[in-house]
């Protein structure tokens, strides 16, 4: 354990752990777009700057992301000074820029007192905000089906050559991670479309509703040791099939108490 | 044959000094980036037949050298007759005959292809009296044009490979690790942080496994200091590599080259195998129990990939994007093991150092910046070129004495150091000593080498624009300050430079800049405004003559400027009427000639034509 200092305050923390959840445990609220927790922290967004400084530092500051700055022995944190708070000022005058129409963009730029842009707008702004969440999700979960194309002003998310990605199983952990709802997909029926491909849904035997597309089904089963039964019915059916199960043992128990 | 003691190295490098020792005549012909593509390749062939054919005695064909880059590159091809220490400048496949028959056979110097002092026209034969050689002083490329670059031989024969025995028969690790340290090396691809210091920090981080890596992903526009390295002193590379790697305890070690240097993969290459030949790479290296591979990874372009953090993450087969360092590499680098990573010039400069000692070393150059550096001197200077300076030489000296001052004897207005996010100095500035912190106190940089000069016709607006545009295309795109900062900064010089702009957007570019600076996750986006901050710094009038009068000064900015014809000056010779592709401009024969505005684009191709300056910029 080693303790530092964040607003004041004298806190304790794991050696190594990031700066930014020891500052979220006490309650402080750091913006962070690009944090996930299913992913490694990635440093793109720079909203959780934060200013360092030690004493034996002669009063020299530094700036660092607090996602992936570990935590020090005698660190002195400031999460909102003057020039961090200026700085994230510039940062999301510069992200609605980019990202204009952006509710999740808006309201934090409106936090800081921004309703307006002071730069030039983009040509054509999207809601991507370029955190590579869904990038970085899709690669946590094996597929890497999706990926950031291009360098620097014309990056965007894309599947290789912008085609319907084959490694794509259809998980939708993209889109549920996806913090400003841009990435889009369709569940009709038993169809489901995202990234220009279609799947086909699995049909619950019990209750007759889709559960998860065939082969995120047989990918589950192959590489993460689900056994191909448990995918024939659906959460719901899961459910019931739990509680009629704890409900029988519950049954048992009590009568084998009273006996 | 393996070599295997030092003993073995020193009878080995003595035949082949007595062969050498044989040959009366050498003839060195370039085989560097620019002479090759001037045509050397033609010339030395020509050489080689013409050779065959006539039998001369004392000298065989193999006395053409294919040598690295001689550096002079202005003049190229060139060819230097050795020992005589002559230097035929501008040679064609047609001086080759003259050549062999007049300074081959005899003594003669052809007085038609050896350099010409500019101002005097007198005549400089031997290339030690040129002034573009005799300001150098030569370590990190000092056997450019002196080895043939493909031939582990003739590496040996000059020196090489001694202080690698050196280090590994009768030195400790710790030992060398001093040595570096005391010799004070500044790490030569730009950051200036001190190799020994790195290596120490490296060593000291307890692992199973640690790596050397050689950065050769010179991405600046004009620089081409380590490709002549890689290309024309491949076992130099090497050779600094295995001390390093003996020093830290590495087996292994990377050479990451950009794909746009594809000799110099080919040349490590066969050094790498040359050197495994005999035992100096590879297994049980001079019969010791130190072992190194060295593998060679080609980069795909991305100037990002120079960044430490994202060539390491490219050499591994990810893609090449910067992450934060506030672990640093020498703990957790390639695949998270520690990992010394230096540049091409560093490893060259270490070999020097063993074999000299460090107090050899910091007699050249300037207190706490210790030894040469290598500069790619270019722009409007008369002798472009390589060139390799003690630290603290002043710049007038590389622009006026080694790079013989502006061409066509124009004002001096800046020279841009650093590369694409370095800095421009300006005319108060030709006295600075050139060292990693005197640039950097004064708002550029030394960077890998980059040296541009520019004259009053260039538009500082116009570089900081161009130096934007290249940083934002270049930009990895990962963080927000680099990926949009950048784009905004270019999208407001843009405005500037055409006269869109109010004086209040400096101001705004001025903060934006300083957020982008403490805000980028790694250093090209830390240093991505540079190129504004620097021009305002020194050019401020020249930024609001742009605004508020809406004009050019330097005559660049298109949008600011139009052409007009001095009807003064003009002779009506239709010469610009020939080459004015848009038929902007009318006149008769022997009357001056008109430019319709509507018509013209402003592309220059008449000034070009003119001989008789008559077209203003205005």
């Amino acid at each position: 354990m080693v303790s530092l200092t964040i607003n004041g305050k004298v806190v304790r923390a794991e050696e190594g752990e990031y700066l930014l959840a020891v500052i979220r445990r006490m309650g402080i609220d750091v913006p962070a777009l690009c944090d996930h927790a299913a992913v490694e922290p990635y440093g793109g967004c720079r909203l959780c700057m934060v200013e360092i400084t030690k004493e034996s530092w002669d009063g020299w500051k530094n700036y660092v992301t607090a996602c992936l700055y570990p935590a020090e022995q005698d660190l002195i944190v400031n999460t909102h000074s003057e020039k961090v708070i200026e700085l994230r000022t510039s940062l999301l005058d510069l992200f609605l820029a980019r990202n204009p129409e952006t509710p999740l963009i808006q309201k934090l730029a409106a936090d800081h007192g921004l309703t307006k842009t002071s730069f030039e707008v983009v040509p054509e702004p999207n809601d991507c905000i370029l955190c590579g969440i869904c990038t970085r999700v899709c690669d946590e979960m094996g597929f890497a089906a999706i990926s950031m194309v291009n360098r620097g002003h014309g990056r965007e998310v894309a599947p290789p050559l912008n085609e319907a990605p084959p490694d794509c199983v259809g998980c939708l952990a993209c889109a549920q991670a996806c913090p400003t709802n841009y990435i889009k997909f369709e569940d009709i029926g038993t169809t489901r479309k995202i990234w220009g491909r279609e799947f086909e849904l699995l049909t619950c035997e019990k209750t007759g509703r889709p559960t998860i597309t065939r082969e995120f089904a047989a990918f589950l089963s192959k590489h993460r040791d689900i056994p191909e039964e448990y995918f024939k019915v659906n959460d719901e059916a899961h459910r019931d099939e739990l509680a009629s199960t704890m409900g029988r043992i519950t049954r048992w128990s009590v009568q084998e108490e009273t006996k | 044959m393996r070599i295997e003691s030092e003993k073995q190295l020193r009878d080995y490098r003595k035949k082949l000094a007595d062969a050498d020792k044989k040959l009366t005549k050498k003839i060195m012909v370039c085989h560097g980036p620019g002479c090759l593509a001037s045509g050397a390749e033609k010339v030395s062939e020509e050489f080689e037949k013409q050779l065959k054919r006539k039998k001369i005695t004392g000298v065989t064909v193999g006395s053409i050298k294919k040598t690295g880059c001689h550096s002079f590159c202005e003049k190229s091809p060139l060819v230097a007759i050795e020992p005589a220490q002559i230097l035929y400048t501008r040679v064609k496949v047609k001086d080759v005959a003259e050549i062999i028959e007049k300074s081959i056979k005899g003594d003669e110097i052809i007085e038609r292809l050896v350099y010409h002092d500019p101002h005097s026209n007198d005549a400089i034969p031997k290339y030690p009296d040129i002034p573009f050689y005799k300001h150098q002083t030569r370590i990190a490329l000092r056997n450019l044009g002196k080895i043939n670059a493909c031939d582990i031989d003739d590496y040996i024969r000059v020196g090489g490979y001694e202080a690698a025995a050196k280090a590994l028969l009768k030195m400790t690790p710790e030992g060398v690790i001093d040595e570096v340290t005391k010799a004070n090396l500044r790490g030569r691809g730009g950051g200036g942080f001190p190799a020994g210091r790195k290596w120490k920090s490296c060593r000291a981080v307890e692992s199973d496994v640690r790596y050397v890596v050689c950065n050769g992903d010179e991405g600046d526009p004009g620089a081409f200091m380590d490709r002549a390295i890689m290309e024309g002193d491949p076992h130099t590379v090497l050779e600094g590599m295995i001390i390093a790697a003996f020093a830290v305890g590495a087996k292994d070690g990377y050479i990451y080259v950009r794909e746009e240097y594809p000799l110099a993969v080919v040349n490590l290459q066969k050094a790498i195998e040359q050197a495994e030949a005999i035992g100096l790479l590879g297994d049980n290296i001079l019969g010791t129990d130190f072992s190194l591979h060295l593998h060679i990874n080609r980069g795909a372009g991305a100037f990002v990939c120079g960044e430490s953090s994202a060539l390491m993450l490219s050499v591994a087969g990810n893609v090449g994007e910067p992450r934060a360092k506030y672990i640093r590499s020498v703990v957790k680098g390639l695949w998270d093991k520690p990992t010394v990573l230096n540049n091409v010039e560093t490893y060259a400069n270490v070999p020097m150092i063993i074999a000299n000692g460090a107090d050899w070393f910091t007699s050249v150059g300037a207190p706490k910046n210790a030894g040469t550096k290598a500069f790619s001197l270019v722009g409007k200077v008369r002798h472009t070129g390589l060139i390799e300076v003690p630290m603290g030489t002043p710049l007038r000296t590389i622009i006026y004495d080694i790079g013989g001052g502006i061409l066509k004897d124009r004002p001096f207005k800046a020279v841009q150091t650093g590369g694409p996010s370095g800095g421009c100095l300006a005319e108060q500035h030709l006295d600075l000593s050139v060292d990693f912190d005197t640039l950097t106190k004064h708002g550029s940089m030394m960077g890998s080498g980059g040296m541009i000069v520019m004259d009053d016709r260039t538009c500082m607006v116009d570089v900081a624009k161009y130096f934007l545009s290249f940083l934002v295309s270049e930009s990895c795109g990962k963080c927000i300050p680099c990926r949009e900062g950048l784009y905004q900064l270019h999208k407001l010089a843009i405005a500037i430079s055409e006269g869109r702009a109010q004086e209040s957007d400096i101001e705004k570019m001025e903060h934006l800049s300083e957020m982008v600076v403490t805000g980028s996750l790694c250093g090209l986006g830390k240093s991505g405004p540079n190129p504004f901050l620097s021009t305002i710094a020194n050019f401020r009038d020249e930024y609001l003559t742009h605004i508020r009068d809406h004009k050019c000064s330097a005559g660049v900015c298109k949008e600011l400027i139009k052409y007009e014809i001095d009807a003064e000056k003009c002779d009506g010779c239709m010469a610009c009427i020939a080459a004015c592709a848009f038929n902007a401009i009318s006149g008769k024969k022997t009357k001056p000639h008109v430019i319709d505005q509507e018509l013209c684009t402003k592309c220059g191709a008449c000034v070009a034509a003119c001989t008789r300056e008559a077209i203003m910029v205005l």
